[in-house]
């Protein structure tokens, strides 16, 4: 699931579709720290919290990132990566 | 629940309050009072500063989640007066036009990242550190977008954002496979644990964490974000990541790799470091020396001050941390009077490239004096405190005494001298290059002539007050328990 997102990050030009890809690795880490936490050590349950901590930031993250996006979208009425490209050596 | 425990965080209590006393002026006193919100904020921050330099109680709180020892709390009186020149310099800026009406917004959100740092330098749990630096990171992309009506800043915002959640994700799977190794997030407990621990996880592990974190120091593979950002960003936000964010970083990644990997430092890290030292401080200097516009100049340069700032922690030493602590303190003071410079110049006349700065000596001499000092002190040029700071950090490296880190300590001499070579492009161009249509002559407002009044006392005089370096090496001398595990 992680190797899906990165891929999507990597090969998408949409910056949305992008974002997709982000959540995919986000929401793989987390199912991550459960699986370690329920198989590996079932008597505490700090894994769980940290995968509930990572899901609020996750969110977070992607209300901040949807509206600079739209913000984007707004000034260049664009949201490919490769028409988004003032910025340069 | 103990809470006397609050005791221990008086810094991180007096920073909400100085935000919540902001939010409050700024929601309810009357709109006509508002354009007092800048100095209100500046003052009662100046305030804070002042007050949080009595010294704290040292130990753990919080189930050992959150430290105070006098280490954390030199760092955040660090901050703390860089935070407070930022703030100094940005309130003309503030009352402009186009700023005006999100004003309380930017000191809000510029003071809780600040918090988020004091969470990274104090937390002692990786979710702590975790929620630390995602405060700390998440407020700064909307900054970066601050100013609406330019193009540049919302594409630069763009850039951040996607490439700081990529990383932090990133980082969050370095954490999880720790995490499945050890079986604990406490920075204590992990490095009992992965003490006679050389599995292949841990190195993939390891190269991810230091991924995650070295994108917030803008090391090198992980750098391609800080030109377009700083560019984009309004000058004040630019300031405040290249010094802030970048310091409170690198002490976090110090406190980490030594204190929870140390174990793992000459089998797994030391390597890694290295190779990412060498050409961050390399690539950084190659990349500037061919910049044009100012800004995306002092980005490149600010990577290969990173590159520098990494040697304390390859030096995984009491030397080594005292001195990347000093070497944060002079960075501060020098980037912030080139960036002050910068942002006066850029407000008055909208000029950022080299070239606009011919002849600024004849029009404006004290500001081409303090550029001079700045560049003099980045570049480490003896009487200036950045030579001390350098000196100190090579110092630190060398004492571990191995080949391998005195061949880096020479490599990084060697950068200096490159480095120099595009400082002094910056004076020549001031001081000697003529040009038609030179910068006219003006005056700043007085809260820019005070903050560069402050950055260039520290450039002059923390190279000279020995008692500083001395009082911070007396300081990380005492961190025993931080340097067992090396």
């Amino acid at each position: 699931m992680f190797g899906c997102g990165l891929y999507g990050f990597i090969t998408r030009k949409n910056m949305i579709a992008m974002l997709i890809s982000l959540e995919l690795m986000l929401n793989s880490v987390d199912i991550n720290f459960v699986v370690f936490n329920r198989y590996l050590f079932p008597a505490q349950h700090e894994g769980m919290f940290f995968a509930l901590f990572a899901i609020a930031i996750a969110a977070a993250e992607t209300a901040v990132a949807i509206a600079i996006i739209i913000n984007v979208y707004r000034l260049a009425k664009n949201v490919d990566i490769n028409q988004i490209t003032k910025l340069k050596f | 629940m103990d809470y006397s425990q609050f005791l221990m965080m008086p810094q991180e209590i007096g920073l909400l309050v100085v935000f919540l006393l902001v939010f409050l002026y700024d929601t309810f006193m009357p709109a006509k009072t508002l354009k007092g919100l800048p100095l209100f904020a500046t003052i009662v921050f100046g305030i804070f500063t002042i007050f949080s330099f009595f010294p704290v109680q040292d130990g753990m709180a919080f189930g050992d989640m959150f430290e105070s020892n006098k280490a954390t709390w030199a760092m955040k009186n660090i901050l703390n007066i860089g935070m407070f020149i930022v703030l100094l310099q940005s309130i003309k800026w503030a009352n402009s036009d186009f700023v005006s009406i999100r004003r309380g917004e930017f000191y809000e959100l510029l003071l809780l990242t600040l918090f988020g740092m004091y969470l990274m330098i104090s937390g002692r749990h990786f979710l702590v550190f975790v929620i630390g630096l995602e405060t700390a990171s998440l407020p700064l992309a909307t900054l970066v977008a601050f100013e609406k009506k330019y193009y540049e800043s919302h594409e630069a915002a763009a850039k951040y954002v996607l490439t700081a959640v990529f990383s932090s994700a990133i980082m969050l799977l370095g954490l999880s496979f720790v995490y499945g190794l050890t079986g604990t997030l406490y920075f204590n407990e992990i490095a009992k644990t992965i003490v006679d621990e050389k599995s292949l996880l841990l190195i993939v592990a390891l190269a991810f964490l230091i991924s995650g974190v070295g994108y917030k120091l803008s090391l090198v593979p992980f750098h391609l974000w800080t030109a377009d950002v700083y560019q984009g960003a309004p000058t004040m936000v630019t300031s405040y990541l290249s010094v802030i964010s970048k310091g409170s970083a690198a002490f976090a990644f110090f406190v980490i790799m030594v204190q929870v990997f140390g174990a793992a430092y000459a089998s797994i890290w030391e390597w890694m470091l290295y190779a990412i030292i060498v050409i961050t401080i390399t690539v950084g200097n190659l990349f500037a020396i061919r910049q044009r516009n100012l800004k995306r100049f002092l980005a490149f340069s600010s990577i290969s001050q990173a590159g520098y700032i990494m040697l304390g922690v390859i030096a995984a030493n009491a030397l080594g941390m005292a001195s990347m602590m000093y070497y944060i303190l002079v960075y501060i003071f020098s980037n912030l009077a080139a960036f002050g410079v910068i942002a006066v110049i850029e407000r008055k006349t909208g000029k950022v490239t080299t070239d606009d700065y011919n002849g600024l000596f004849k029009t404006n001499p004290w500001l081409a004096f303090v550029m001079m000092l700045a560049m003099f002190s980045l570049g480490g040029i003896p009487p200036f405190a950045g030579f001390f700071s350098k000196f100190f950090i090579f110092l630190g490296a060398a004492k571990t005494g191995s080949v391998a880190v005195y061949v880096l300590v020479l490599i990084a001499l060697i950068n200096t001298i490159i480095s120099l070579y595009y400082y002094l492009l910056v004076v020549k161009a001031m001081f000697i290059r003529q040009d038609e249509c030179v910068i006219p002559a003006f005056k700043s407002h007085w809260t820019e002539r005070a903050g560069l009044w402050i950055c260039t006392l520290g450039i002059i005089l923390i190279g000279l007050v020995s008692c500083i370096y001395t009082s911070l090496s007396e300081i990380t001398a005492s961190l025993t328990s931080m340097f067992s595990m090396v």
